[in-house]
């Protein structure tokens, strides 16, 4: 019994925090969340000769052969550092391609491990409809729009759900697809909405867009547990270094509780995640539920976190100079996707039976 | 990441819950209540025999006398639970005392104290806390003057459990009044019919006492009853509080709980509808069972960080602020799911699990404050977790 990180996974994560740290500052993100398309294409090269868009991939693919739990690692220290990256959407579209019998899957699947091949993820219909949204699935292909997808707009495929939860791969070619950028609070990110019209696609047989939530959710979570760590170790910071009435902040017991509860909250989502990760690597009848309350229990934790990182640091939180704040768009985008905690919570309910 | 067991300990498994099923019968029941009871001790006396009570506790002393392993431990405690045989005993003599006896006590004290102890003989009571002295435990005035080869003992203790049917009493006692707060204090062991103690119950908002009130009139006991070094009790001391606080958030009970808990929301009915039919009530259902999830995930931590001599760090540190806190928010769903029958106690036609559920909702709310208040664990996990300053002492006026 040994409920704990490898040497070898804790020294992944602490080579994905140090690349992170040295090629991924905040001062780079800034420059990619306001526009700079070449600081953009060169941390996702490096990125990409890291691995990390191959962490699902199976070797003969050209992956890295790791798990779940690894994948898990890795976006943690995305969500810690706010990195712009396609680690999330290339796990889903490996996680897909490799469980089904998809033509020329190896193929794509070495293209996105080398970060060549680019993915959005549309799922979001699957579990809430909005505003008339919904791909529908005929004989004349994929009709309707998807909103909310998760991906670069120059994405060279698209993994869609349709309505009734059949996983479409679409090729995204411009006379085919329509896609436009949804502006949203997180610019260290791509939202899209998709129109298709008579769209052809491939139906990924074996996959349910039930599963590849599942995950999704796990692996955003795992984001934001990243995140939300990283407020916690900022706030703690900076009550250390700042100094009001002649003493620095974080002696204060109204300070230091603040601290307290954000860790208190936030360990024991550590565990659960682990715990999630594990029990999908290792095939587990509970691994859906501990997934869909992994992904509420980190929403929840990290809401909390949120806010109170930033009354910790005071004006400054509120500022864009600190930059603070690029950490609580990135933890509030996470919490609304795929219908946010809410939603999760009615899966795991649905997972036990009760609807 | 590793959650099997080895064929070592599934074999202990196996003998583990081959023991208690043989024994099956020998179990004392609810009418069976009472510390002395003697289904009670010859169970726990059973339990010791097969290695399932004081397991680690040396033979000499009366325990089973086993290699600690907490592997093992930890598998006892899951066969207790599935199968709802009664646990060994685990009052504060078992819990607190006896660890730091074996840790700090001398063998005529070993001799004379760990073994009736273990066997439910001798009950003890925890005399800590004081009117003046809660959070700020060092700050105790009960003062022990040393007379020949006595104390003579004035003062008063607060919040002490099981006083009225306690043998003994662990007590902390101001032996030097004259230097700082911390050092002049001395753990002292001392018989609770001695002349000049008084208790009186301290009845709660559960409406039973629960706590008592000790009072100390010239009480003269022997110095021979000093655990450790005299003035060095608070040393003593801080090495039970860690064993207590360890009780008061175990998640296997608190997971125990929460499926009482969906038990009661899906046979409890509302004009028709079970209760965990109700979205908003379900919502909260999840919600709860996920921090259960993640109090039990964060628990397999901290065996692990144990197993491999580790500290457990933030992980432990937060148990028990974390687990107490969660017990009283199921107790609170439980009362809301129950609706206006939330609110029968005690006895009638219409009440519930014979009123537990409020009585947990008022218990608990008593454990957050005790043991070391939700406010203390903030700055413990702050200050030692974080490595936070202390808040700066004021200057003595």
């Amino acid at each position: 019994m040994q409920f704990a990180l490898t040497e070898d996974q804790m020294m992944l994560a602490e080579g994905t925090k140090s690349f992170l740290a040295a090629k991924a500052s905040l001062t780079i993100v800034r420059e990619i969340a306001t526009g700079d398309i070449g600081a953009e294409a060169d941390l996702r090269r490096q990125a990409a000769e890291m691995g990390i868009s191959g962490v699902l991939g199976h070797v003969d693919n050209g992956g890295l052969g790791l798990g779940l739990v690894e994948a898990a690692l890795i976006q943690e220290q995305l969500g810690y550092a706010v990195t712009p990256s396609d680690a999330l959407t290339a796990a889903i579209a490996t996680l897909a391609l490799q469980s089904s019998e998809a033509d020329q899957s190896a193929l794509t699947i070495a293209g996105i491990a080398r970060g060549e091949t680019r993915v959005a993820i549309a799922l979001t219909e699957f579990v809430s409809k909005r505003d008339g949204a919904g791909v529908e699935y005929s004989e004349k292909g994929l009709n309707g729009t998807a909103l909310f997808c998760i991906g670069p707009a120059d994405a060279d495929i698209i993994i869609v759900s349709d309505v009734d939860g059949t996983v479409h791969l679409v090729k995204n070619d411009t006379s085919q697809v329509t896609v436009e950028r949804m502006s949203t609070i997180d610019r260290t990110r791509e939202v899209l909405k998709l129109s298709f019209k008579d769209t052809q696609s491939e139906q990924l047989e074996g996959v349910n867009a039930s599963d590849l939530l599942r995950i999704a959710r796990l692996l955003v979570a795992a984001d934001t547990l990243g995140a939300a760590q990283c407020m916690i170790d900022k706030a703690v910071a900076y009550a250390m270094e700042r100094k009001q009435f002649g003493r620095t902040i974080g002696s204060f017991q109204a300070v230091k509780h603040m601290c307290a509860e954000m860790v208190a909250k936030l360990e024991p989502g550590r565990a659960l995640m682990w715990h999630a990760a594990h029990l999908t690597d290792t095939d587990d009848s509970e691994a859906s539920l501990m997934a869909s309350l992994a992904a509420s229990y980190m929403a929840e934790a990290s809401r909390f976190i949120a806010r109170t990182s930033t009354e910790v640091h005071g004006g400054m939180g509120f500022t864009d100079l600190l930059g603070l704040h690029y950490w609580f768009k990135r933890i509030g985008l996470n919490n609304q996707m795929f219908g946010g905690a809410t939603a999760a919570r009615a899966d795991a309910a649905k997972l036990q039976g009760w609807e | 990441m590793d959650l099997s067991l080895s064929q070592e300990y599934k074999t202990f498994e196996k003998e583990v819950r081959n023991v208690l099923e043989m024994h099956r019968s020998a179990a004392p029941t609810h009418e069976d209540r009472g510390l002395k009871n003697p289904k009670r001790l010859a169970w726990q006396k059973l339990l010791i025999d097969n290695g399932l009570a004081a397991r680690t506790i040396p033979k000499e002393y009366g325990g089973y006398g086993a290699e600690p392993d907490i592997l093992k431990s930890r598998i006892i405690a899951e066969q207790f639970a599935i199968t709802g045989l009664p646990r060994p005993m685990a009052s504060q003599g078992i819990s607190m005392l006896v660890p730091t006896l074996l840790e700090l006590g001398t063998t005529e004290q070993k001799e004379a104290y760990i073994r009736p102890t273990l066997y439910g003989e001798m009950i003890w009571c925890q005399g800590y806390s004081e009117p003046e002295a809660g959070s700020d435990l060092a700050a105790l005035r009960t003062r022990a003057e040393i007379d020949g080869d006595d104390y003579v003992i004035n003062g008063q203790k607060i919040w002490t459990s099981t006083a009225k049917q306690a043998d003994m009493i662990f007590c902390l006692v101001r032996t030097d009044p004259d230097t700082k707060k911390h050092h002049g204090i001395s753990y002292v062991v001392f018989p609770m019919d001695t002349k000049g103690i008084e208790v009186r119950p301290l009845v709660d908002m559960t409406g039973k006492a629960n706590f008592n009130e000790v009072f100390f009139t010239d009480v003269r006991v022997p110095r021979s009853g000093t655990i450790g070094e005299v003035n060095k009790g608070w040393q003593v001391a801080n090495a039970t509080l860690t064993h207590e606080r360890g009780m008061l958030g175990n998640p296997n009970a608190t997971k125990a709980r929460l499926q009482e808990l969906i038990t009661l929301m899906e046979t409890e009915t509302s004009s028709g509808s079970r209760m965990i039919d109700n979205p908003l009530l379900r919502d909260r259902l999840i919600k709860l069972q996920s921090d259960v999830y993640a109090m039990q995930a964060n628990g397999l931590r901290i065996l692990t960080s144990r197993l491999n001599k580790e500290s457990a760090g933030l992980a432990g540190l937060i148990v028990k602020l974390n687990g107490c806190e969660l017990n009283h928010d199921i107790a609170a769903l439980a009362i809301d799911a129950l609706g206006e029958l939330g609110v029968l106690y005690e006895d009638g036609d219409h009440l519930r699990a014979d009123g537990s559920w409020q009585a947990r909702y008022m218990y608990d709310l008593g454990l957050i404050i005790g043991g070391g208040t939700a406010q203390i664990q903030k700055n413990i996990i702050s200050e030692r977790g974080l490595a936070m300053p202390r808040e700066p002492r004021l200057q003595k006026v």
